[in-house]
């Protein structure tokens, strides 16, 4: 039977390509409707409502016009809508998901609330921050990177920004606007201010 | 200690991801520019990483996974079933984890407005579909077979025939964007895409098996795709 045979590996990944927004970002532009959006937010989320936004880079500093960014969090109570997290809280309307293309000028914008902590392996706390993919064409796999807010306190023991140069740190904060709930991060894939991403 | 509450019954080992292209591979000219120059940082895997989205309902509507009737009419081209499993390393398989497709039209031409092939578009035919895995992994799509296309990477460059596929599998690190190709293809040998992937073997997983079996009789070829996410060592992460 081909159902018992056990894989010899995981499926590569390939490149989403150029023309992946009309089937995973249409926004009204195709005749096809959009499974997520880039918004978590629902009518019953508790929490602060932040909106983070940002453009995208190749290593020639040209905004990227075809990217496209998925983030990952808990509710602002650091439990994830997954059972796999045994704190989840059944019934609730957040998802902690949100998908993004980018425009013309590589800009994204996510609307969200800020995360709680959530704990390391270990139990202890991380500071809050937001998984987030990126995928584009000319990117064979998707990279890994994370976001921190620059109004974190909990940011210097964190045990993951520890692991980060503290030259390059800076690339994983998203920086906060003077008296706007609203948080600012660029996105280099390469080059001087090349952004960190995380082997996972 | 960590707390019991936290324990998480998978572990990804990360040695899985050397099936994966590397992120700079020359020959595909896009990449070079879109590549990371520094190396990835290596990192423990937290809550963070090993949970990931759960669907609703909501998500998928009836009448998704058919490409074949979006429109008015039915798109031109050969009717093709495609379907199979999402896998984990193991052989398992991963139920209720969302399947995105999206493909050029049967003469090579994508909906996307930048797509500037002078093939024609099919008034019937957008070319994207979703569905989420039954309780055993498996998938079931009813498409039409995709062209091939030409694309600037380099002198003649054609793409083989393919149908892009995203999945989500358990966690935010089983996340996967992948293409399906079709057996015996020519155009394998100049693909650089397809040749980004190192391994010959992993290159074997991304082309879809002939199904006779399942073909519909007077209506459908069929074509079997298993999808393999990571996600092996069913073990807990710590004793209690």
């Amino acid at each position: 039977m081909h159902e018992s045979v056990k894989p010899d590996g995981i499926t590569p990944s390939q490149t989403v390509g150029p023309f992946f927004k009309y089937g995973l970002t249409p926004n009204g532009e195709y005749a096809w409707n959009d499974a997520f959006t880039n918004s978590t937010l629902t009518p019953d989320v508790s929490g602060d409502r932040i909106r983070i936004e940002g453009r995208v880079f190749d290593g020639d500093g040209v905004a990227v016009p075809d990217c496209m960014l998925e983030i990952w969090q808990p509710d602002a109570q650091g439990r994830f809508a997954d059972p796999q997290d045994k704190r989840a809280l059944p019934n609730a309307s957040f998802r902690g998901f949100a998908r993004c293309g980018t425009d013309k000028d590589g800009n994204y914008a996510f609307e969200t609330i800020k995360p709680g902590a959530v704990p390391d392996p270990d139990g202890k706390p991380q500071a809050p921050h937001i998984l987030l993919a990126v995928f584009g064409r000319g990117m064979l796999r998707h990279l890994y990177t994370r976001i921190y807010f620059s109004d974190e306190a909990g940011n210097a023991a964190d045990p993951v920004l520890a692991l980060v140069p503290t030259d390059r740190r800076a690339t994983l904060t998203a920086v906060r606007e003077a008296g706007k709930p609203v948080y600012r991060l660029d996105l280099h894939l390469q080059g001087e201010n090349e952004t960190v991403f995380f082997d996972v | 200690m960590a707390g019991e509450e936290f324990a998480m019954t998978f572990i990804y080992p990360t040695d899985s991801n050397k099936a994966h292209p590397l992120p700079l591979s020359p020959d595909y000219k896009s990449s070079i520019k879109r590549a990371p120059n520094k190396p990835l940082i290596p990192m423990r895997h937290t809550l963070s990483e090993l949970t990931g989205p759960v669907y609703g309902h909501e998500t998928v509507r009836d009448g998704d996974n058919d490409l074949t009737r979006q429109h008015a009419g039915e798109p031109l081209g050969e009717r093709i079933i495609v379907h199979g499993h999402v896998r984990d390393e193991d052989g398992r398989g991963v139920p209720h984890s969302l399947v995105e497709i999206w493909q050029a039209n049967s003469c090579g031409r994508y909906v996307h407005v930048r797509d500037q092939h002078p093939a024609p578009l099919d008034p019937n035919f957008t070319g994207a579909g979703r569905t989420v895995s039954d309780a055993s992994g498996y998938y079931r799509f009813v498409t039409i077979k995709p062209g091939a296309y030409p694309w600037g990477n380099h002198h003649n460059a054609w793409r083989p025939a393919h149908i892009h596929l995203s999945v989500f599998g358990y966690s935010f690190v089983t996340r996967l964007v992948t293409q399906m190709y079709f057996p015996n293809d020519p155009l394998f040998p100049f693909d650089p895409i397809f040749n980004s992937v190192p391994d010959e073997k992993a290159r074997a997983r991304m082309v879809s098996s002939f199904d006779l079996e399942n073909t519909k009789p007077e209506w459908a070829l069929c074509y079997r795709f298993d999808v393999v996410l990571r996600g092996k060592n069913a073990t807990p992460m710590e004793n209690h």
